[in-house]
């Protein structure tokens, strides 16, 4: 068994840049958490990164996410105290110590707050999430997916307020009673879901996406400084797709039920002149349209980026006129099971569309 | 109405002299160290050039780079009280997070975080702690620091901690000067904040300009009150204006797109000016220059405030070309063309010699570039057009074509017809065409703020009252405000319908205003 493995700030910077591309737009971007973790790191502090692996059976992993409206999260910054302190009290709950911490999300901010949290905790991170990507809701996950218990969850804030969700009947029941409780202290919270054991993870988490980011981050970065296409980089990397290119015409946006929802519509440049591309977002980017047609949905990872800078955009910074890229990476597969599929799949959005992957039919 | 506007840039003053909207006499002087002088002589020349006794001068526009120049020099800064207001709120990054070391180290005076702000529906966070403000407010006078920033959560939708917090440091330190975040701005803590303490270390300098503004008036025997140009295409009385020096960091590219607008007599249009090293693109709405909705960087710093939404490119009349590969830009010969252009005499080709050799301009002696290879020349232009094409394309905000008016002394390059653009408009002065820009006096108000629980039109009227309410606050004229931006964006997350919506108006400077005098 090899000991978790330093990470270097080099490496969380490069992490940054690729769980910002995996957030499919949404998941926020974690410049604020990368500014926090400089800044730990500036002070002497190296988190390590576990394998998965690695885990015994028995050990006890938490799971955290910061939750709430990106637009608060901008003036509240995110703090690595608070998401520590949701740990520390989960602890307390369950009466165990935990062994490592990992992230809800690999994709946007949150992909950073277990190593926010780890800095203060002295524990390692994961290498491991539950969506592999961004996703709204709390019943979007690979542990939802595998049936797992959903309770108990901390969730604290700065104050020194804390909530424990003891038990919920369901997943939707869970995201409904700690939705209400982040609204109560301000729309922005630190949380510790349920925790999960060695085994829940090696068997039910979504394994290696922290390095996946990494990687992606990695491969953007090194094609800028070469001048190369880093979406050209990312897409041989982790053999995506190139969707689309071309120049927003149009977005239109709606909050709707503590969503922000809307369309975008591409016009096509380059060898898409004369098509069109319409995206359907709700926080992530959920379906595309090529002239009217699907052409890819969720769960599979409808990414756009900046043609010129490799860096990802999110939907609440899309903008008329941006020069984009859309492109598509494969899901993880436990999201492509028929299961999979009725947790995140394009009618858990709303949309009256079976799933087709854009990767069906490539060779692995 | 006779006006004067003057533009003191970093390498030019230029002042014209303008009765109602036609220009009477336009001059360029170096400006000088001191920026005093220049203006003097400015001044001196252009009086000179008015027949005596045809009456006095309504006003005075000026608008300046010395401030922004200051920052990205790092110079002529003075030392901050960063005084945060949040905890137990964003605690982990204290002000000056993320800027470079070498600004930082002039600007950071002091920094205090102290208990208070408020939610996003403006419940308070914590209750404002009065007794650390107190407190700072000595360490302030006991350091002889001069100037203080102060940022609390959320205090674009609710001032009043800052106000309380601004009101506690006076009385602490008579004459400090103190710039609260939400006379500034918008929502993102970091960027608010940044801003605020570019602004507060600028005060100083602000003020010293501005008197050398009113004594190169006063020596040059001209009573009118001075206005100072804004980055949003409005202007403040001098003494408001020394309060808010950012609000004046983009004022020369706005004061060229101002002053496209009222040459061309187009409100509604998309404006290339092409200096020497680099092309500023901008879209005109309503006669005024869209805003950034996003983070602009100055001197390396994250803000986000009321600033121009324009894009730079490395394209101007003395960027360098190389033939093969084909590269326009962006580095350019700048101020050196003279000795360093093909046409002066000089070895390097640029692009100013491929508009001399296209017969685009007269310019030096066009024999010189005779060998240019007709082939280059056009593939020159081609490339040239392209990234204009781009450009422009980039800063529309709809689909169908749209005028472009050209200005600047490297606009020869931009062609007649481009993809998107309606027509290409030329218009006389060009080349002054920024110190034209601030000539319609007009002053603004913006708010930018969360509603909750209102139908979107009534979001909107209520920022458009509260917005009317501060452009009157800056000296405008109630009967003549108008809305020229509306913007509003769904806020995810957010209980009860949440808006976040911004409005600006502006308005004509009250005629019974003595703001400026």
């Amino acid at each position: 068994m090899a000991p978790p493995r330093p990470v270097s700030l080099d490496e969380i910077e490069s992490i940054a840049i690729g769980a910002w591309i995996l957030g499919t737009g949404g998941g926020g971007s974690p410049y604020l958490a990368l500014l926090n973790l400089r800044r730990l790191y500036r002070e002497g502090t190296v988190v390590s990164l576990m394998d998965p692996a690695d885990l015994a059976d028995e050990d006890r992993v938490a799971v955290v996410s910061n939750m709430g409206a990106p637009l608060v999260g901008q003036e509240r910054l995110t703090d690595p105290r608070t998401i520590a302190q949701a740990v520390r009290m989960m602890e307390e709950v369950i009466g165990q110590r935990f062994r490592a911490i990992m992230s809800l999300e690999i994709g946007g901010g949150n992909s950073l707050q277990p190593f926010m949290a780890a800095a203060l905790l002295d524990l390692p991170v994961v290498d491991a999430d539950c969506m592999g990507r961004a996703f709204p809701e709390a019943q979007m996950t690979s542990f939802a997916i595998h049936d797992l218990q959903m309770y108990p969850l901390t969730l604290v804030d700065v104050r020194d307020n804390a909530v424990v969700v003891a038990r919920a009947a369901s997943w939707k029941w869970m995201e409904r009673l700690s939705r209400t409780a982040c609204v109560a202290v301000g729309s922005i919270a630190s949380t510790c879901k349920a925790p999960r054991t060695g085994k829940e993870v090696r068997e039910c988490a979504i394994l290696y996406s922290t390095s996946k980011a990494l990687r992606i981050g990695h491969a953007v970065r090194a094609a800028r400084r070469a001048h190369e296409d880093p979406i050209l980089a990312v897409l041989a990397l982790e053999g995506g797709l190139r969707l689309f290119a071309g120049k927003i015409q149009d977005v239109d946006r709606r909050a709707t039920e503590g969503f922000l929802r809307g369309t975008a519509t591409i016009d096509g440049l380059d060898d898409f002149r004369g098509h069109t591309m319409r995206l359907a977002f709700q926080n992530e980017f959920a379906v595309a349209w090529l002239d009217e047609a699907p052409r890819a949905t969720t769960p599979d990872l409808i990414c756009v980026i900046d043609t010129v800078s490799g860096d990802a955009i999110g939907t609440e910074t899309l903008r008329y006129g941006q020069r984009v890229t859309v492109i598509a990476l494969p899901a993880p597969p436990i999201l492509l099971t028929p299961k999979g599929i009725e947790h995140v799949g394009p009618r858990a959005f709303g949309y009256d569309l079976d799933f087709v992957s854009v990767f069906a039919g490539c060779v692995e | 109405m006779r006006r004067i506007n003057i533009d003191v840039g970093g390498t030019n003053t230029d002042a014209v002299l303008l009765e109602g909207d036609r220009v009477v006499h336009a001059v360029k002087t170096p400006t000088t160290p001191d920026v005093t002088t220049g203006i003097v002589s400015a001044l001196e020349r252009l009086t000179a050039s008015m027949p005596a006794g045809t009456g006095a001068v309504d006003a005075v526009m000026i608008g300046t780079t010395h401030f922004t120049n200051a920052v990205v020099q790092r110079r002529d800064l003075t030392p901050v009280a960063a005084v945060r207001i949040g905890l137990p709120a964003s605690a982990s990054l204290p002000p000056f997070e993320d800027w470079p070391e070498d600004l930082a180290r002039l600007v950071r005076g002091e920094v205090f975080m102290v208990e208070g702000g408020h939610e996003y529906d403006g419940r308070p966070i914590v209750p404002l702690d009065t007794a650390a403000i107190r407190q700072a407010g000595r360490r302030i006078r006991e350091r002889g620091l001069t100037a203080a920033a102060v940022a609390s959560v959320f205090s674009p939708l609710n001032p009043t901690c800052e106000e309380e917090a601004a009101r506690i440091l006076l009385a602490e330190c008579p004459g400090l000067s103190v710039t609260c975040s939400h006379d500034l701005g918008r929502i993102g803590l970091l960027e608010r904040e940044n801003a605020t303490l570019l602004n507060a270390c600028l005060v100083d300098l602000a003020g010293r300009t501005t008197r050398g503004f009113m004594e190169a008036l006063i020596r040059s025997e001209i009573r009118a009150p001075l206005y100072i140009t804004q980055n949003d295409g409005t202007v403040l009385p001098a003494e408001q204006a020394r309060q808010f020096p950012v609000y004046s960091f983009a004022s020369g590219p706005t004061n060229s797109m101002r002053g496209a607008a009222f040459l061309s007599k187009r409100d509604d249009a998309i404006v290339v000016d092409v200096g020497g090293t680099t092309t500023d693109i901008g879209a005109l709405r309503h006669g005024f220059p869209r805003e950034a909705n996003n983070v602009v960087e100055i001197g390396g710093v994250r803000t986000l405030f009321r600033m121009p939404d324009l894009l730079s490119l490395g394209l101007g009349g003395g960027s360098l070309v190389a033939p093969e590969p084909l590269a326009v830009g962006p580095l350019s010969v700048g101020y050196r063309l003279t000795e360093r252009a093909r046409v002066f005499g000089g070895p390097d080709l640029t692009v100013t010699d491929i508009g001399v050799a296209a017969r685009l301009l007269e310019l030096g002696a066009r024999e010189r570039v005779a060998d240019l290879p007709a082939s280059l020349v056009e593939r020159t232009l081609a490339r040239i057009s392209g990234m204009i094409e781009e450009g422009v394309d980039r800063m529309k905000t709809e689909a169908a074509s749209v005028p472009l008016i050209a200005v600047g002394g490297g606009c020869f390059v931009i062609p007649e017809r481009l993809a998107g653009v309606s027509e290409v408009v030329h218009v006389p002065h060009q080349a002054v065409a920024n110190a034209v820009g601030a000539a319609i006096a007009q002053v603004s108000g913006e708010v930018d703020q969360i509603f909750q629980g209102l139908p979107r039109e009534e979001a909107i009227a209520r920022a458009r009252q509260l917005a009317e309410e501060r452009a009157v606050r800056a000296g405008a004229d109630p009967a003549s405000l108008q809305v020229v931006e509306v913007e509003d964006l769904p806020l995810a997350y957010l209980p009860g319908n949440s808006l976040r919506t911004r409005v600006r108006v502006v308005g004509d400077i009250a005629s019974d205003s003595s703001a400026g005098r």
